[in-house]
This record gives C-alpha cells, sequence and structure tokens, in this order.
C-alpha cells in the first residue's frame, strides 16, 4: 500500500532563503535553474561483474553492476534476451533508508530506468538468444546506491548506461544435454542506443534541473523525461504529490532534451 | 462577475460556482478569482457568500454537539470514546461529575468500562487536538439499556425533520426515548420491544430513502400499522 | 514483439472500430458499497473496477498521523482473475509503483489540510482489466472520494494517449497498449488546469509529444463531463426528495 510520504521538514528559514533565492532565479547551492550538478562518472570498478559504473552528481553516489547469465526467456518474448532492473536503497546511503525487501521509491526508480532503456532498445535484445524459445541470456542491471543527496533517477540512469555499454557478453557453449559451459571469452553487450533521463522539479512556478536533496523535500512534484540518441521521447515519469502544469511539461521536454543532448556528447559518445 | 449556479443547484467538487468578487462560504474554495464547490452538495447563495451543503461527508465535532458514542480506551487522564468521527473524543476525568478519585485505571474502568454508551457533549474542538466531550448536563450520562444504530451523518437532519417534525412524530408515534447524536448515532430506549424494533426500522428507511419524497408521511403510516406501507399500496 | 496483425484499417478505424481521438464506451457509478465511506464502479473497454474508500479517520498506528493534514494510503490491485493469464494475489512491483502514482495523481485534489492526523484509505480493485487500467482506476478513484465526502478541488479525469502505425491515437485498449508504438496515461484536476499523473513509455518525437499532451486533454475533458454526471445521477433523488420535504413544510 502507498503511504503519503513525509518529507524531512526543512527548517522554516532554510526553506525562506530558498525560495528568496529562487525569485531571482538562484537556488540554495548557487546554481542557476537549469544547470545540473558536476557529474564524475568512472566505468569498470567491479572486476566479478560483467559490467560496471559509478556515478556521483554532486554528493549523490551511484554503482551499478550488470551481471549476465543464461536463462530462461519470458513466455512473450521467446526470442529475445531478459533485461530486469532492480534497485537497492542501501542502509549506508542515508540515515531515513532502512534495511528491507525493496519499497515503492526503489521500485518506482528501478522501473523508470528500465523503461528508458528498454523503451529506447539500448539493449539489442534480439542478439541475446542462444537457444531460441529455450535459452537466452539475461542481462541483471542493479543499482546500489552508495550516498544519497537527492535526484537518484538520473544518476542510476547514468551508472546504468555506462555499466552496460562497458559490460562484456560471455561467450558459452551449449551442450547435448542443455548444459551451459562459459568458454571464458568474452564479446562486446550489444548496446546500441544511449538513452539519457533528465528530471525536472518544480517549485512555486519554476522548473529545477537535476534537484538535490532538499530541493527533492522542498518540490511538490518532479518529472524525468528520458531520450534517445535521436532525440525521440522513450520514457516519463511524473513523481511527487504535486503538479505540472501543460504549458511546464511542453517545457520540460526542451529543457530534457538540450541537457541529454550535453551529456551524451561529454560521457556516452564513443 | 456573475453566480454561475442556482440555488439549492446540485453540484460536484470542482463545479465553478461564482466568478469575481465573491466569499468562498462552507465546503467552497476560492482560485483565481473564481468560487468552486469541495463537495458534492447543493448550492447556497447568501449575498456575496458562495457555500455548498454536503450531501455526503464524515460527521467533524463542533462545539455544542450532542454526541453518542462508545467507550474504546481508558487512559490516566479518562476516557476514549468513539463518536464516529476522524478523531477519537476524549472525556476528561473532570467533566465526571461528583467522583472525586485519584487517577488511577482501575477505578476509571469501573466507572465506564470499555463498550460504555454514553450520551456527550462536545465541549472543545480545532482539529489540532482530539475533541473533549463532557457528560455532565440534563439528558447526558451513561445508557444502561436500549439500542445505537447508525445513520449516514448528513442525513441526520432528514431524521430530525423541518424545526423537528420528523424526530418528535416519531418519538410520539412509538412513545421511545430517542437521542439522535449529530455524529449518526441514534440511541432508542422503550419498554416496549417491538416499538423499539419499529423505531430502529424508521431510521432505517430513513437512511435507504432519503432520496425520496413524502418519507415523513410513509415513516407515519408505518408506525401507526407497525409495518412498512409501501407507497404504492396506500389507498386510493 | 510486434505482430502482423493491423491497428488501423483502411478506413483509419481501429481494432475495436472507433476513430483516432475516439474514447470507449464507459460507465461509471457511485455509492454501490455499503460499508465504505464512498464507492465507485468503472467499466471501461474491458475494464472493470471497484474502489472504496474508507476515512477521514484516525490514523493507525498513531505515529503515521501528520500533525498538518490527513495521510492517504492507496493500493491499486489486481485481481487473479482479471488478467488472461492468472495473477499472483501478492502485490507485484508494477502494482507497488501503480499505487504509489496513483495516490500521487490524486493527493493534489485533496483538501487533505482539513483532516490533520488522520488517515484516508482508497483501495482500487480491478476485476477484469484492460489497456487503461491505471487511469480508469484513478478516475474512479476521485469518484469514491467526493462520494465519501470528502473536500476535493476537484475530481480527477484521466485517459491513456498513445501511438498506434505512426498515429496519434485516444485511450488506448489492451491490444494498442501492448502491440503500439507509445502509451502515456495523462491525468489531470480540471479546475487547476494542472496534470497530476504522467508516465509515458514507447516513443515520441516532440510534435507527437505535444500532439498527444494535447488530445490527452480533449480526452479528459469529456471524461470529466461523464464522472460529474455518475456523481449527480446518484444524488439528483436525494437533493429533489429534500425540495419536496422542504415545501411541504411550509
Amino acid at each position: 500500500m502507498s503511504i503519503t510520504s513525509q518529507a524531512e521538514p526543512l527548517a522554516k528559514i532554510r526553506s525562506k532563503q530558498m525560495m528568496e533565492l529562487l525569485a531571482s532565479g538562484k537556488r540554495i547551492d548557487g546554481r542557476d535553474l537549469l544547470a545540473q550538478r558536476e557529474i564524475t562518472l568512472e566505468r569498470g570498478i567491479i572486476e566479478k561483474a560483467e559490467g560496471s559504473a559509478s556515478v556521483t552528481l554532486g554528493n549523490t553516489r551511484v554503482l551499478v553492476g550488470v551481471k549476465i547469465e543464461a536463462g530462461e526467456p519470458y513466455p512473450d518474448t521467446p526470442n529475445q534476451g531478459v533485461l530486469t532492473v532492480n534497485a537497492e536503497f542501501v542502509p549506508l546511503a542515508h540515515e531515513f533508508f532502512e534495511p528491507g525487501p525493496p519499497n515503492e521509491n526503489s521500485i518506482e526508480l528501478a522501473r523508470i530506468v528500465d523503461r528508458g532503456i528498454r523503451e529506447s532498445k539500448a539493449v539489442d535484445l534480439e542478439k541475446l538468444v542462444l537457444t531460441p524459445g529455450r535459452l537466452v541470456y539475461v542481462v541483471f542491471v542493479d543499482i546500489y546506491i552508495l550516498n544519497h543527496d537527492g535526484n537518484l533517477v538520473d544518476a542510476s540512469e547514468y551508472a546504468a548506461l555506462a555499466a552496460l555499454q562497458q559490460a562484456k557478453l560471455p561467450k558459452v557453449e551449449v551442450g547435448e544435454d542443455g548444459e551451459v559451459k562459459r568458454t571464458g571469452e568474452f564479446e562486446k553487450l550489444p548496446v546500441v542506443d544511449t538513452p539519457i533521463s533528465v528530471t525536472v522539479a518544480e517549485i512555486d512556478g519554476k522548473l529545477l534541473v537535476d534537484p538535490n536533496l532538499e530541493e527533492e523535500n522542498m518540490a511538490q512534484a518532479k518529472v524525468t523525461m528520458t531520450l534517445t540518441k535521436d532525440n525521440k521521447l522513450c520514457a516519463v515519469q511524473k513523481s511527487g504529490a504535486g503538479t505540472f502544469a501543460f504549458n511546464q511539461i511542453l517545457e520540460c521536454f526542451k529543457i530534457a532534451r538540450e541537457k541529454s543532448s550535453e551529456i551524451r556528447r561529454k560521457f556516452f559518445e564513443e | 462577475m456573475a453566480v454561475l449556479v442556482e440555488k439549492r443547484q446540485l453540484v460536484t467538487p470542482g463545479e465553478p460556482l461564482a466568478e469575481g468578487d465573491f466569499i468562498a462560504g462552507e465546503n467552497s474554495y476560492q482560485s483565481e478569482g473564481k468560487i468552486y464547490s469541495q463537495k458534492l452538495g447543493l448550492a447556497e447563495i447568501d449575498g456575496k457568500k458562495i457555500s455548498v451543503v454536503p450531501l455526503k461527508g464524515p460527521y467533524m465535532p463542533a462545539v455544542g454537539d450532542l454526541v453518542v458514542g462508545q467507550v474504546v480506551d481508558v487512559s490516566m487522564g479518562g476516557w476514549h470514546v468513539d463518536i464516529n468521527a476522524p478523531y477519537t473524543a476524549i472525556l476528561p476525568i473532570s467533566e465526571v461529575k461528583g467522583k472525586p478519585f485519584g487517577p488511577r485505571l482501575e477505578a476509571l474502568t469501573r466507572i465506564f468500562g470499555i463498550g460504555e454508551i454514553l450520551v456527550s457533549k462536545v465541549i472543545a474542538f480545532d482539529r489540532t487536538r482530539d475533541p473533549v466531550i463532557t457528560i455532565q448536563g440534563p439528558g447526558l450520562g451513561k445508557v444502561r439499556d436500549g439500542v445505537v444504530v447508525g445513520l449516514t451523518p448528513t442525513k441526520v437532519p432528514r431524521l430530525i425533520g423541518r424545526k423537528g417534525s420528523m424526530i418528535s412524530m416519531i418519538k410520539r408515534e412509538s412513545g421511545c426515548e430517542i437521542v439522535v447524536g449529530q455524529n449518526g448515532r441514534i440511541y432508542i430506549s422503550g419498554r416496549n420491544p417491538e416499538k423499539v424494533e419499529l423505531v430502529i426500522r424508521a431510521v432505517r428507511m430513513v437512511e435507504e430513502q432519503a432520496h425520496t419524497t413524502g418519507l415523513t408521511d410513509r415513516i407515519k403510516a408505518f408506525l401507526e400499522a407497525g409495518k412498512e406501507v409501501k407507497t404504492d399500496e396506500k389507498q386510493p | 514483439m510486434k505482430s502482423s496483425r493491423k491497428l488501423i484499417d483502411e478506413n483509419g478505424l481501429r481494432v475495436d472500430g472507433r476513430r483516432w481521438d475516439e474514447l470507449r464506451p464507459v460507465k461509471m457509478e457511485v455509492g454501490l458499497l455499503a460499508n465504505a465511506n464512498g464507492s465507485s464502479y468503472i467499466q471501461q473497454g474491458k475494464n472493470k473496477i471497484m474502489v472504496a474508500v474508507y476515512g477521514p479517520k484516525e490514523a493507525h498506528p498513531k505515529h503515521l498521523g501528520n500533525p498538518d493534514r490527513a495521510i492517504i494510503r492507496c493500493r491499486f490491485h489486481m485481481a487473479p482473475f482479471s488478467t488472461e493469464e492468472r495473477k499472483s494475489p501478492a502485490p507485484s512491483r508494477r502494482e507497488v509503483e501503480l499505487s504509489k502514482i496513483i495516490r500521487e495523481a490524486l493527493e493534489p485534489a485533496v483538501f487533505s489540510e482539513y483532516y490533520p492526523r488522520s488517515m484516508i484509505d482508497v483501495f482500487i480493485e480491478v476485476l477484469e482489466s484492460d489497456g487503461g487500467s491505471r487511469c480508469a482506476g484513478t478516475m474512479a478513484a476521485s469518484l469514491a472520494l467526493a462520494d465519501a465526502g470528502i473536500p476535493l478541488r476537484d475530481l480527477v479525469a484521466a485517459c491513456a494517449v498513445g501511438k498506434v502505425e505512426g498515429q496519434i491515437v485516444l485511450d488506448l485498449n489492451d491490444v494498442e497498449d501492448k502491440e503500439g508504438e507509445a502509451d502515456m496515461p495523462v491525468a489531470v484536476i480540471p479546475a487547476l488546469g494542472r496534470i497530476s499523473l504522467l508516465q509515458m513509455d514507447g516513443q515520441f518525437t516532440e510534435e507527437e509529444f505535444a500532439e498527444a499532451l494535447e488530445l490527452a486533454q480533449k480526452g479528459c475533458r469529456s471524461l470529466y463531463e461523464i464522472q460529474k454526471q455518475a456523481l449527480k445521477q446518484r444524488y439528483l433523488p436525494e437533493k429533489e426528495a429534500l425540495e419536496a420535504e422542504e415545501k411541504g413544510g411550509k
């Protein structure tokens, strides 16, 4: 059951300061409304994972590991590999993260990232079939939040994409008895698009790109838009108990298109 | 500047009621120069004040309301009483007349145990704290026998009737003692169990047939005949 | 994934005979569950969804209560028999996500500040599912809230728009949802003129996105009228009886 979330209350003077700054087009951490925090990206950190990447977005820090195994295809897509995205809000990332099964926030996060990758067809799943209808590659994308300072979605999305781009696909031999053996050789995981998400929060009629945690607590709503390399929208999620005006949503698209191209150029084009 | 609805018009939440220089009364709100309804109900226009009389809704305690409640818990300060509202009411020890005693739980449950039915009055409530009730006053206090039946709170005025016409008629015809709690809890007691049963059925008729016309007459006929008279069975 | 079936025929008609901008037949009712404070039922395409609202009531456990407003608990749940293959009754990840986004679509419409420390429960049960069940569920939930007499800024109207064979279409059914190229559920709060639910999967160009958003607004406007009718139909007799009684008393 989904229950009204209770944001950490901001000190009154802090929210007042935030509003005053916003009125003059500035943010509490000195950024412009449309500026992202600094992004750092590191690929291939976990040797035992087929792919991995770590992203920092200001103080937000996310690690993604990709594991690839042989397994059964979904019955409705017998000739495609399987992609699954899971997110763990690890207790070390924030004092309010509790150990336990995934809650609605981590499920939502994983599903937004999943949607962006799936709908952009970034991973060519048709190339991941071993025995049609029987055996395919299963690509597990596990998102690990290490430090939470807002906008977990974008940090996770960038890390997931980087880890997939870097992932090696283990070559296997399938024996007569159906036994799967790794040959020890690898090829590249076929990643053919670069979906980039951009999250915009609304506070008091103003649109803010890449909200930090304080801003997220202040914002009633945010929206994540993911764009393909051809600037097509492939995933949207409005999140939070607030609303957007129609023209704001169209504005968000324009912001997302511009920001996603920048990030793609800087980090994801080979 | 215009009123957009007729007086007593049935309106739904979000329906614009007036545009321009008006005041949002009960169950309506103002946004960008317009007054909108918050509830399903009937529009009321009183000069510049536009409000809505709800047809459905939770009971919200108001100071002075007569309420019928049930004791659900006991703590050091007094009794917790379910009054069919979003908040449990508190009956403080100080509001129980002539009972000087130390705040010992054991002693409190001996006065009113859990499950006890109380006829009480709301003496304080402001939504930030639980409502406070009293049993000091004529007709208030613990009841010893009888039954309590529920009625949708917004239908309570229907059971009371115009200037009390319906409820006095029911009392007269049945000879029962009836306490109509504003909270939609009706206490009924009488010597004759059959009469009590008739009153219960009459309250149920109000609940189920609040949307029909001639309800008072029908209930009167029902109580007189000792059975329900359907409209179509009436003598020509 | 895509079948060879044509989703739009040479006359521009969709698999169920609708034009691109046509809604499925829809039926809405309120006030049908005796125990609930408010309830509703919606039938849209094959969707059959029942909603019950309980509350506002004391928050349980008490520490859940918020000193400033009522909290809303929302559960979107699909019956095991609502889908082609039996669905496990345990909540799926999809249901967890939808419970959250539907709650967030409803919350901005509710004057929850009127009932601090209390709790409002919204239970959405999909008895049979078709395309657009989250939108139908959202609409029905707002009707059940209104039926419970909970103060609202407005009802919440919702519909999905999508792309089928390159064409932007309104109110996707199951097949169009599964085989089409894009699906975008949208909910609006008409009195505020704002969007309270927005999701999208598939692919849209900027022009298609703008067009789809426009079409969604149009769809929501039509559905909103049906929502209002459902409430009025149920409560008009009560209003008339009240008036007759008053006249009789004079």
